[in-house]
């Protein structure tokens, strides 16, 4: 897939284009391009070795790129820019923390980086120790926080300085299903909060979950990139719709195979399948349909394909191969 | 500057918090400066053994004679025979003898007439000690001849020798000259040199942890997070070695102070020590961090530190005297901890400014290419 031109979106918050990295003869980018808007959360889905990592780290400065651009509020930014790295929040895969240091004073180090102090400082961080829940462990030394405080806490230094972009490499690896339910929380609110978020990710139901576009990354490429459905009709699947349900079942298929969107609809036992492009979008009218029949319905499941099929699809290979 | 220190003062908090960093940097140096004090001077005050040899050119004088009467009443004293100087010399580089004491033609009359004369103290290279205590008797005899040309020249030529004045002379600091030759021809006090030693020794580990922390930050994730942040990268490395530098800086200050407190250890002039206290610290930086860029784990990177910090250190003398002469009186000023153990002896041994012009350039000379290379190589190690 083509890039696509930091240009084209002159209202983006993060822009970037053409990203190419290589180390020694191994091409770890090539290519990659996207933007981010306000208030909008971008994923960029793909194993490990797929180049995410590589590519956040060009986007945030990091690591000096091959070639391609970097803007973040139009502004260029590369290794050795110095002001627009404020306006980014770091997360980075590993927990990044001083474990000598207590969470207030890993919290006030850092935010003195951002050239934050005094009253400003306590209150950011008092906030931002409440939004991660650990307002009241603030003062203990964090190497004797678990694995899921310290992660929240890697979280947290994140969004000390306010930023407009947040950039999360994988904050969920190796987290326990309670605190990963945590900080996709944290991350909705802070995108409906207008935050633009890059959030990388291997996990298919995180991508779903939390990002409005998803770019599918695959050794080193951006193999696609768009919405949920956007990449679902991309390759062609659809949603199934089982309906169970009692009365004259081939009467009900032929009536809800008539609703616009619907491919196909064909009785089985106990009920009816439906094959449709978007079964949400048609779903009230597939069941008025079927009701008008004088088919009872019992109960309905929607089957719709997800981005692991994508994966597939685009790559031959399974999304958590390597996962 | 600001987020070079404010790297910096984190980096000192985490070093205060880690107790094995006091230890390093100020209880070990300390306590094993006492310890080789008190071991090493009682072993020689037991064991001491000397062997000399008086070359007398000084024919019909009795003088050499009295020398020599005086030597033979020593217990620890064994005499050699030695017909002239480089006789003597060759003795001692041989290490047959261990200092020669030679009375120039014609020195018994020459004191005699109020007009002086010069002794020549010839010492081993590898006999450091023996040839100050040679160097100390024959001041001491000089001491009694000053008398004796002082009473010959108040008494007026000709006249007899006042024993009272010849007493009271006596009590006058010598005046007569004593030349040294071929050795390590003075010595400070057993505890100022282990003072000296181990602060020198320790100062490598004490600053080690300074760019070496630049691999822990990278090994512990936040070395990404801090070049992420709104600062130069250039800061981050700043901000280790000025954490290095103060750290240095206080430990060796702190030894200083507390040797010359508890152990007695005289530094010498305070000017001088300050100076060579800096230019040795930015030296240890440099030397260090310029080790530390070439691992690329931080266990490799002490282990690279250490091995260099102990050769260095027994290279520069720090555990022992190095003679100025031979091989390893060369090539001791390879090594930063050779540089500075010279200037800082040259301090205790009552030298001034002036006199560590050299060591304060050879140490700064290591400080500026060492600091220069690893301060380029850090900015590699960062910047990827």
């Amino acid at each position: 897939m083509s890039s696509r031109a930091v240009d084209d979106e002159p209202a983006a918050v993060l822009g970037c284009g053409g990203l190419r990295k290589t180390f020694g003869e191994r091409i770890a980018v090539d290519d990659v391009g996207f933007t981010i808007a306000a208030g909008e959360t971008y994923g960029l889905l793909g194993p490990n070795g797929a180049g995410k990592t590589t590519t956040i780290s060009m986007v945030c400065g990091l690591l000096t790129r091959d070639e391609g651009t970097v803007t973040l509020q139009g502004r260029e930014l590369d290794t050795g820019t110095v002001d627009v790295k404020a306006e980014i929040g770091y997360v980075p895969q590993e927990v990044a923390i001083y474990p000598d240091l207590t969470a207030r004073e890993n919290m006030r180090f850092f935010g003195k980086l951002y050239d934050l102090g005094g009253r400003e400082l306590d209150a950011r961080i008092g906030r931002v120790l409440e939004t991660i829940g650990l307002a009241d462990r603030a003062d203990e030394r964090t190497d004797a926080f678990s694995g899921g405080m310290k992660r929240r806490l890697n979280i947290g230094l994140g969004l000390l300085n306010d930023p407009t972009l947040l950039v999360l490499d994988e904050p969920t690896v190796g987290v326990d299903p309670q605190s990963r339910n945590a900080i996709l929380d944290s991350v909705e609110v802070l995108a409906r909060e207008g935050m633009a978020v890059l959030y990388t990710t291997h996990y298919m139901e995180e991508a779903e979950r939390l990002c409005d576009r998803v770019g599918i990354l695959d050794e080193g490429t951006l193999r696609a990139e768009g919405t949920h459905r956007e990449l679902i009709s991309l390759v062609g699947e659809h949603d199934r719709l089982h309906i169970d349900a009692r009365g004259d079942l081939a009467a009900a298929a032929t009536a809800a195979a008539a609703v616009p969107g619907v491919e196909e609809a064909v009785p089985r036992d106990g009920g009816i399948d439906v094959l449709a492009r978007d079964v949400r979008a048609s779903l009230a009218d597939i069941v008025r349909a079927v009701d008008e029949t004088g088919t009872g319905i019992s109960s309905m499941e929607v089957d719709e394909p997800n981005l692991e099929a994508v994966f597939l699809h685009l790559t031959g290979k399974a999304l958590r191969d390597e996962g | 500057m600001r987020d070079a220190w404010t790297i910096a003062t984190k980096d000192l908090r985490r070093r205060i918090r880690d107790r094995t960093a006091i230890l390093v940097a100020l209880v070990l140096p300390l306590g094993l400066a006492y310890i080789f004090s008190l071991t090493l001077g009682d072993v020689e005050t037991r064991g001491f053994e000397a062997t000399y040899a008086v070359v007398n050119r000084d024919t019909g004088g009795h003088l050499p004679e009295e020398f020599t009467a005086l030597l033979e009443g020593l217990d620890f004293v064994t005499l050699r025979e030695a017909s002239s100087a480089s006789e003597a010399d060759s003795l001692a580089s041989d290490g047959e003898i261990d200092a020669a004491v030679v009375f120039p033609e014609g020195f018994t009359d020459g004191v005699e007439a109020g007009g002086g004369g010069e002794i020549t103290v010839i010492g081993a290279p590898e006999a450091a000690i023996s040839a100050l205590v040679a160097d100390s008797l024959a001041t001491s005899f000089a001491s009694n001849l000053d008398a004796i040309g002082l009473s010959v020249a108040a008494a007026g030529p000709g006249s007899p020798i006042d024993d009272q004045l010849v007493a009271r002379a006596q009590a006058v600091p010598p005046g007569a000259e004593i030349r040294s030759a071929g050795a390590d021809d003075r010595a400070v006090s057993q505890s100022t040199f282990f003072a000296i030693g181990m602060a020198v020794f320790f100062l490598f580990f004490a600053v080690e942890f300074g760019v070496r922390g630049l691999l822990e930050e990278r090994e512990g994730g936040t070395l990404s997070r801090l070049l992420v942040a709104p600062i130069s990268p250039s800061s981050v490395i700043g901000g280790k070695a000025l954490a290095s530098l103060v750290v240095g800086l206080v430990s060796t200050s702190l030894l200083v102070v507390a040797t010359t407190w508890l152990l007695d250890a005289s530094w010498g002039d305070p000017v001088g020590v300050v100076l060579l206290v800096i230019c040795g610290v930015l030296a240890a930086v440099g030397v260090t961090a310029l080790v530390a860029t070439l691992a690329t784990t931080t266990a490799q990177a002490g282990a690279f530190v250490s091995i260099v910090a102990v050769v260095g250190g027994l290279l520069g003398g720090t555990f022992f005297p190095i003679s100025q002469a031979g091989f390893l009186g060369t090539i001791r000023f390879l090594s930063p901890q050779g540089w500075l153990m010279e200037g800082f002896q040259e301090l205790a041994y009552g030298g001034g400014l002036w006199d560590v012009v050299w060591p304060l350039t050879g140490v700064l000379v290591i400080a500026a290419v060492t600091g220069a290379i690893a301060w380029t190589r850090s900015k590699r190690l960062v910047a990827r």
